[in-house]
């Protein structure tokens, strides 16, 4: 409803405004008066209602601003791109190549995945105010600038391809894993969103490797959803999963991405190779199988593309079930420097030292681990682990 | 809507004559598409005077209100529908005067 509000409108605060005043008199109204046959269309048209009566104000205030909204209301007449979505319009909007990187996933988790200021805030641990400056800045340099609602044309949509990705992969990993300590710990619509997202991009650029690469991860990802966590709510590793619960149609589709790119037979970028490592894990019905060697093989070339010490840290993981945890452990020690402050290199640590009986220092590890987790279910994991120590 | 594009110099030098011809072409691809509203190149900003009339009592300051080694070298003002569209163009007119150029929209 905003994304259609923005396009109409050409004004994020106004569409989000407009929208909120919908529901509220929704609210306000129903349960007097019932609910009305077509509640979406209901709330449609009275948003748009909303949205015209906040522009008249506002026009009083000044006419080039209502002048300038007239010119940006191109509705409904402009013959439509590709793909008419409006939701993927406003994603475009939100990760254009003219605002910050940073500034645009989080205004795409605001815009698109409907979080709050504060969750994002959290998410990208800085103040809620701060993160409020820079949407609200973001919102008005698209409204001075002119920032288009649109989706760019098949021209023009390979050279914003790789930030569009970096985007729709970390919207993923936020409802994969979210980061607020009182949010749920699985967000499934910011998914959900990303993947179909996704679909459609892969829809405009079918032969482009890395679009593909990232659907297919994301689909082997969240075929894992409903065993990603116990009945009590805890983190389940993927080691200790019910692979009976996956589900098989997304992994199916997840190997079937997979294959079609091996047989391009082009070097795979960095989401074909995690899109693969998860083909392997996807494969095995038990953990046991799992074909090791052929992950670090993909780790291995993960690194020449991109040697990060958290690339190197999830390759010190599969080194641990083919090398053993000692050596494993070597490795994760030497990443101490870059990643003291991640809760992901404390958990890998403290698992290697347990499994290599150094109880003592495998709790220090774990207390370091859930002092730096935000995911409540991490954290009860975690925390599960350290209590099981001996 | 209106853009503003200024060209940055940053000490590359002056406009070469090859310079020059691209900025022409690009120029006439400004006209004949519409998108042209005016243009001008700049001096060095060394024989700039600032002129404050705020008090009432006009204070004349010799050189440029800023010291700074980059420098506003020349501007194009355009007629675009919206951001991709100036900054497509920007993109080519960067080329052509082999110089940085920002984009700012009008009020």
């Amino acid at each position: 409803m905003v994304a259609s509000l923005a396009r109409r409108f050409g004004d994020l605060d106004i569409a989000e405004d407009a929208a909120a005043e919908a529901f509220a008199t929704a609210v306000a109204r129903w349960p007097g008066d019932g609910v009305p046959p077509n509640p979406g269309a209901w709330l449609t048209t009275t948003g748009n209602r909303k949205a015209i009566d906040r522009i008249r104000r506002e026009s009083k205030r000044g006419d080039k601003h209502r002048e300038a909204l007239m010119v940006h209301d191109d509705d409904p007449h402009q013959p439509l791109g590709v793909i008419d979505d409006e939701r993927l319009r406003l994603f475009f909007t939100c990760c254009h190549p003219a605002l910050a990187p940073e500034t645009r996933v989080a205004l795409t988790l605001r815009m698109v995945g409907g979080l709050t200021v504060a969750e994002i805030a959290r998410a990208f641990l800085v103040q809620e105010t701060a993160m409020g400056q820079r949407i609200t800045r973001a919102k008005a340099k698209i409204k001075a600038a002119r920032i288009p609602y649109r989706a760019p044309s098949a021209q023009d949509l390979p050279a914003r391809v790789t930030g569009v990705l970096a985007v729709l992969f970390l919207v993923f990993n936020e409802g994969y894993l979210a980061t607020g300590a009182d949010t749920d710990p699985v967000r499934h619509d910011l998914t959900a969103e990303a993947i179909r997202l996704t679909r459609l991009i892969q829809g405009l650029l079918p032969d482009d490797g890395e679009v593909t690469g990232l659907l297919a991860l994301m689909l082997l990802t969240e075929a894992r959803r409903t065993t990603r966590f116990s009945a009590g709510g805890e983190l389940v590793p993927l080691g200790e999963q019910d692979r009976g619960g996956w589900d098989q149609a997304l992994v199916a589709e997840g190997h079937r991405l997979v294959r079609e790119r091996l047989a391009a037979g082009v070097a795979p970028g960095r989401y074909q190779i995690l899109a693969a490592i998860n083909a392997v894990h996807t494969s095995s019905r038990d953990v046991r199988d799992t074909d090791w060697s052929q992950v670090v093989a993909l780790y291995d070339q993960l690194v020449r593309l991109d040697p990060s010490p958290i690339v190197a840290l999830n390759r010190a993981i599969a080194v641990a079930e083919l090398d053993g945890p000692e050596v494993a452990l070597a490795t994760v020690d030497r990443l101490e420097h870059a990643l003291a402050g991640y809760h992901a290199y404390h958990v890998t640590r403290a698992d290697l030292l347990r499994r290599l009986g150094r109880s003592q220092q495998a709790r220090a590890a774990y207390d370091n681990a859930i002092g730096l987790a935000g995911n409540s279910a991490e954290i009860a994991y975690v925390t599960r682990r350290r209590d099981q120590l001996a | 809507m209106q853009y503003l594009l200024s060209v940055i110099h940053d000490g590359t030098g002056v406009t070469t004559p090859t310079e020059e011809a691209d900025i022409d072409t690009f120029n006439e691809r400004l006209q004949a598409e519409g998108y042209w509203v005016f243009a001008g190149g700049l001096g060095s900003p060394e024989p700039a005077t600032v002129v404050d009339n705020r008090n009432g009592e006009v204070v004349f300051t010799d050189g440029p209100f800023v010291e700074s080694k980059e420098y506003l070298a020349g501007f194009w003002i355009i007629e675009a529908p919206d951001l991709d569209v100036a900054l497509e163009l920007a993109t080519e007119g960067s080329k052509s005067c082999n110089r940085k150029v920002e984009v700012r929209p009008f009020l």
